[in-house]
């Protein structure tokens, strides 16, 4: 248990570090397009990819949202690629054409997002009900709010595919806060749509209690987490947020610093390489 | 007798799913008439996807069957319903290639009709579509030419938006352009109002009015015979488009074209900038034969 704590840890550790990178350069305008942080929010996309990658052997078909560099560095694909799409690069992800939001991959199976709010529900539906390969479809707390997002759950349901829909709540549309535009949970429309859901923290543990379901069944995990930073951009909102990734870290104690430091470096150096290319 | 549009798009629907194992969806499929005898009776196991009545979901599960490869004939009963269905089409599909190197190709089967069915039933609306990168705009009117056009969306990885009439389903006839040596005018025609050009010019000519027609099934690339452009070239009053769509779309995005190639001033006739009522007094109706001709006497006399 302890072990596989620490490797999702060190997942986690490695988005955060690349983050931070990704703020710094932001800072300096090295990075001119606008970027969307997955800062806070790590612990998701690294469990989940833990959990169905390692331990369960599945490759899914990936459908992010605009903030999606945690999903794409965890679930395998390669920062050097992201870190030259950001940067505008030929070289990068998309050529430079998807720039934050719109990140894919063939090889790990992850397809881009369009820039409008929740379409990856209905288009990943469509891929997974074409192709009948499990699929993993990644949500914020607001385009669930989405009327196409809601029927399309409908019909995910009804079909009985090899879905997760996986909300990355973080409470936040922008700044306007869920208590503001709603009176429900994203768990509460999966049931009344009979499709079976959770309403959980990030917490890997949490997350592995639900494993058992995935891809069994059409599922829905409402998963609370926190944003570090802006909406878009490098900045820093002006409310107090819990930080699962510095929580642990001092949990675990000195392994946890460790881990941290060496990783730290690690993304480091891989950024300056890639700078050093330009 | 040779086959009528309605039994070519059935053959083709058939062979989309039961030879080549693609798919086929939409809304109410399977419903009285089986979309004006257009679809063979098939069901879900057959590929025949019968899908919510969420349109703008509906686009998006299409998309995402494309992704998978299933290479899906997406029919959309009422043009106008693409208000709600074109969205993820023209966002997500038709950008898929260019943005992530990833083949998206649809063939949206698109139909219109008019006559008294409202405001958003009624008439084509290509030209909601036109206006975005990535996507080809067809108007296919004879079995001939419907057939061409799903032979060369098989062979390509694009989405297709091929804009049909129930009043073309009868048609077994192929349509030829006509031309005149030194014409007055030439009529481009889009969709439905070309059988009725067709009479038009018929009528005009037979009084000496000489009038030639050009049959426009490729709006998006528009592509028009190189001979037709030489035809308006030499024409004494330029040209004519007319659309079963507003005028104030592809008919002038068009005209503007042909205008710049020719040289030439070209006119434009389509559904009046009204909605359309119920009632006949109160409908709006693509142009008749009536109307284009009345058109065509005005120019030719205003010269």
């Amino acid at each position: 248990m302890r072990d596989k704590n620490l490797e999702i840890f060190k997942k986690v550790s490695f988005v955060r570090h690349f983050e931070l990178q990704v703020f710094k350069n932001i800072k300096n305008k090295n990075i001119k397009i606008p970027a969307y942080l997955s800062a806070g929010q790590e612990f998701i996309s690294s469990s989940l990819s833990y959990f169905i990658i390692k331990e369960l052997k599945i490759k899914p078909l990936i459908f992010a949202q605009h903030r999606c560099h945690a999903t794409y560095l965890n679930f395998g694909g390669n920062p050097k690629k992201l870190i030259d799409e950001l940067l505008g690069k030929k070289s990068g992800t998309n050529s430079g054409l998807g720039g934050s939001a719109s990140i894919s991959s063939k090889k790990i199976n992850m397809f881009g997002h369009d820039g409008h709010m929740g379409t990856q529900m209905p288009i990943g539906l469509g891929a997974c009900f074409a192709s009948k390969k499990p699929t993993i479809i990644f949500l914020g707390d607001a385009s669930i709010e989405e009327d196409y997002v809601m029927s399309s759950i409908g019909w995910a349901s009804f079909k009985k595919l090899p879905i997760l829909i996986i909300v990355e709540d973080n409470n936040l549309s922008i700044l306007t806060q869920k208590k503001v535009r709603r009176h429900w949970e994203a768990n509460d429309l999966a049931k009344g749509l009979k499709m079976k859901s959770v309403n959980i923290k990030d917490d890997p543990k949490d997350i592995e209690k639900s494993k058992k379901l995935f891809f069994k069944e059409p599922f829905l995990m409402n998963i609370n987490t926190t944003r570090l930073f802006w909406h878009a951009g490098a900045g820093e909102d002006d409310y107090k947020r819990f930080d699962r990734y510095e929580y642990t870290k001092k949990k675990i104690g000195s392994i946890g610093k460790e881990i941290d430091q060496k990783i730290k470096m690690e993304v480091s150096n891989l950024w300056q390489k890639q700078l050093e290319k330009q | 007798m040779a086959k009528t549009v309605r039994e070519t798009i059935k053959e083709i629907v058939y062979y989309h799913l039961k030879k080549k194992k693609f798919l086929a969806m939409g809304q109410c499929l399977s419903a009285v008439g089986w979309v004006g005898g257009t679809l063979p009776e098939l069901y879900e196991k057959d590929g025949m996807i019968e899908l919510s009545m969420a349109d703008v979901a509906g686009g998006g599960i299409a998309t995402g069957a494309a992704l998978a490869g299933k290479r899906p004939i997406y029919i959309i009963r009422y043009q106008g319903f693409n208000w709600y269905n074109a969205p993820m089409i023209l966002n997500y599909a038709c950008k898929s290639k260019e943005l992530w190197n990833v083949s998206c190709p649809i063939f949206i089967r698109s139909i219109a009709m008019e006559g008294k069915i409202g405001p958003v039933a009624g008439s084509s609306h290509h030209s909601l579509y036109y206006r975005m990168p990535g996507i080809k705009i067809v108007s296919p009117m004879t079995p001939k030419e419907y057939k061409g056009i799903y032979e060369k969306f098989m062979k390509g990885d694009d989405v297709y938006y091929v804009s049909e009439h129930r009043g073309s389903f009868n048609n077994h006839k192929e349509l030829i352009d006509v031309e005149i040596n030194r014409p007055n005018l030439v009529i481009f025609a889009i969709s439905i109002t070309r059988f009725e050009a067709k009479k038009a010019v018929e009528i005009l000519n037979k009084k000496n009015f000489r009038i030639s027609l050009c049959n426009i099934l490729w709006i998006k690339p528009f592509k028009v015979k190189k001979k037709m452009i030489n035809q308006l070239k030499k024409a004494k009053y330029g040209g004519l488009v007319i659309d079963d769509d507003y005028e104030d779309g592809i008919a002038k995005n068009i005209a503007n074209d042909l205008s710049i190639i020719s040289n030439k001033k070209i006119h434009t006739l389509g559904l009046k900038n009204k909605s359309a009522g119920f009632s006949k007094k109160g409908d709006n109706l693509p142009p008749d034969c009536k109307e284009i001709i009345s058109k065509i006497e005005k120019i030719l006399v205003k010269k």
